[in-house]
């Protein structure tokens, strides 16, 4: 996941990258059907910081091997579990798509609940769910209007990055959002940590801490209390170098107008939910891609290669983004390509 | 099995003290590999690159920088990004306290048990207080140089709670976006859909689920070690009906033949 970036644990760059879809696969509720997006909804950093170098050189992150003392390319890095002996068993993307292929394609809606029901403990993290394509626009917006007038979520697994997750789905503003939730047993008793349940409360203790309690209460959240001030102290910093031009310098020009070199996670969600008003580049053509997630036969097939084989096809055709691309990505950036 | 706690601070209500201790009340069940060169089996290592010169610079030489919409970096020193940092400190400040619910659960971050440290009177007032007024807490507190805010809350079995919450610059809330348009829906289809999603009702059990994909990852991995081969289980081909009202109705028809 986004915020487990550790040292030889994901194959993304830490810095710099942009933001990017971090799964992206198909709804299916019923028979329908409509391939989506999966975008962060939290920022890992609520005012992004570039890593740079001591003369204000933008820095990326590569991958070496210290043995070779030479960085790597992308198909040179493998996946590998540490025995207890030290030793590595290398496992590849697709036998880990392999080993659950509709839950790694699909967040399939079976199950619907009143969210009130879930205990926010198990709540982890907040995603954005954005139409893939065009003729996904109706069944999303069919989907998420209905479950907004339910005032209900939808339950469901799936896999993301060789892990397992445990969603609810809700619509909020024509939006779809998945939570992803613990399993239960991510999730400790109090038995456990050794901590006394029911404890009995002396009457007039409770007295005074209700005395206190009374003196600060309030109806609702201030948002403002919830502001963080580092950030705003760094805004302030900022913001007096800008005025003072001290140590500002121009940043040099990005090599391609890439989705993918956006930083600011919003301005991405925004192109992806109303792209009539912000794409820039020309839509998908419609017939080119009208039977994807229903296989095809022949070379054409390109739900049937592996990821490896697509990032190959992605790469003699030089599709930009292709190294942060997920497999349904890959598809269709290859659709759209002619390739 | 008694946890370690891994943080002890004072919960300040008004004038009231309470000393009390953090356990972490989740645990990582995920499966974590390691990145490899394929050649030799070596974990990679990750160096910061200089991309014009390829030249790898040490962190220890590295600044940060902000990039303004105009195409500006401006400069941030690591000893100004230090002076940023909160004062340390042992309170846990509790600013206010909102009705059960109030606190949207879009912020919660991370949940920590509280044990007392100490005397375990004054905590269990404090819990019993908050459940008869249905109130739960917004607390602040620094935590390792990190300034935090979190709710303050009693779980079900009457055991304190302080669960960490994201600051209101990290959450992008969909009312900030705008959702997708297009022509208007047809209310039939959606009378459809919200039919096919009350059969499809019910009660939320977390116990139901398991992680069946992580003990698959293991077996994948324990079989590989011992230079077993994995049988591939061919992807189920799901039914698709690309019209959408013909989806509903035949969905609903398959949904009510199963009930």
């Amino acid at each position: 996941m986004a915020d487990e970036r550790e040292d030889g644990e994901d194959l993304e760059p830490i810095d710099g990258g942009g933001v990017r879809s971090l799964w992206s696969g198909s709804i299916t509720f019923g028979l329908l059907s409509l391939a989506v997006d999966l975008f962060p909804a939290v920022r890992t950093e609520a005012l992004p910081l570039k890593l740079v170098d001591s003369s204000l050189r933008p820095l990326t992150r590569r991958y070496m091997c210290p043995e070779h003392e030479r960085f790597l390319a992308r198909d040179e890095i493998v996946r590998g579990f540490e025995l207890d002996d030290g030793e590595f068993v290398v496992v590849t993307d697709d036998e880990l798509e392999a080993l659950a292929p509709e839950k790694s394609r699909a967040i399939d809606l079976r199950k619907f609940v009143d969210i009130a029901e879930i205990d926010p403990m198990y709540f982890e993290r907040s995603y954005f769910l954005t139409p893939a394509e065009n003729e996904a626009n109706r069944a999303y917006r069919l989907l998420a209007e209905t479950m907004e007038r339910s005032g209900r979520a939808g339950i469901a697994t799936f896999v993301m990055r060789g892990k397992e997750y445990l969603v609810a789905l809700l619509a909020e503003n024509g939006v779809l959002r998945a939570e992803t939730l613990r399993f239960s047993d991510e999730i400790r008793a109090a038995e456990d940590v050794g901590l006394p349940i029911d404890a009995e409360a002396d009457p007039r203790h409770v007295e005074r801490f209700r005395r206190a309690i009374d003196a600060l209460a309030a109806d609702e959240v201030d948002r403002a209390l919830l502001r963080d001030e580092r950030i705003e102290r760094l805004r302030a910093l900022i913001d007096d170098k800008l005025a003072r031009g001290v140590d500002v310098e121009k940043a040099p020009e990005a090599e391609e107008e890439d989705e993918a070199e956006i930083i600011d996670l919003m301005e991405v969600l925004k192109r992806r939910l109303q792209p009539e008003q912000r794409e820039r580049a020309p839509a998908a053509p419609q017939a080119a891609r009208h039977d994807e997630g229903r296989g095809r036969a022949g070379a054409d097939d390109l739900e049937s290669r592996s990821k490896s084989e697509l990032y190959e096809r992605a790469k003699a055709l030089n599709l930009p983004g292709r190294s942060k691309m997920g497999k349904d990505e890959l598809i269709r950036a290859l659709r759209r390509a002619g390739g | 099995m008694a946890a370690r706690a891994m943080w002890k601070g004072v919960l300040r209500v008004g004038e009231e003290r309470v000393p009390v201790k953090l356990y972490s009340a989740v645990q990582d069940r995920s499966v974590h590999f390691r990145l490899l060169h394929d050649e030799d089996h070596v974990p990679v290592r990750q160096r910061l690159v200089e991309p014009e010169s390829e030249r790898i610079v040490e962190y220890s030489e590295t600044q940060r920088a902000f990039l303004t919409p105009e195409h500006d970096l401006v400069a941030v020193r690591p000893d100004e990004l230090d002076a940023l940092a909160p004062e340390p400190s042992r309170d846990i400040e509790v600013l206010r306290f909102v009705p059960v619910g109030a606190i949207d659960h879009r912020w919660y971050e991370r949940p920590y048990f509280l044990g007392p440290d100490g005397k375990a009177g004054e905590l269990a007032a404090l819990v019993a207080a908050m459940r008869e007024t249905g109130r739960e807490g917004l607390a602040r507190w620094v935590m390792r140089k990190k300034a935090y805010r979190g709710a303050l809350r009693a779980a079900a079995d009457g055991v304190p709670m302080l669960v960490t919450l994201r600051s209101a610059e990290e959450v992008i809330v969909a009312s900030e976006l705008g959702a997708p348009q297009g022509k208007p829906l047809d209310e039939r289809e959606i009378a459809m859909a919200q039919q096919l999603l009350s059969i499809l009702e019910a009660p939320f059990d977390a116990e139901q689920y398991k992680d069946e994909y992580r003990e698959r990852v293991l077996e994948l991995v324990r079989a590989k070690a011992e230079g077993k081969t994995i049988r591939r289980v061919p992807a189920r081909r799901q039914r698709i009906e690309p019209d959408l009202a013909k989806a509903l109705r035949e969905s609903l028809e398959a949904e009510r033949k199963r009930a």
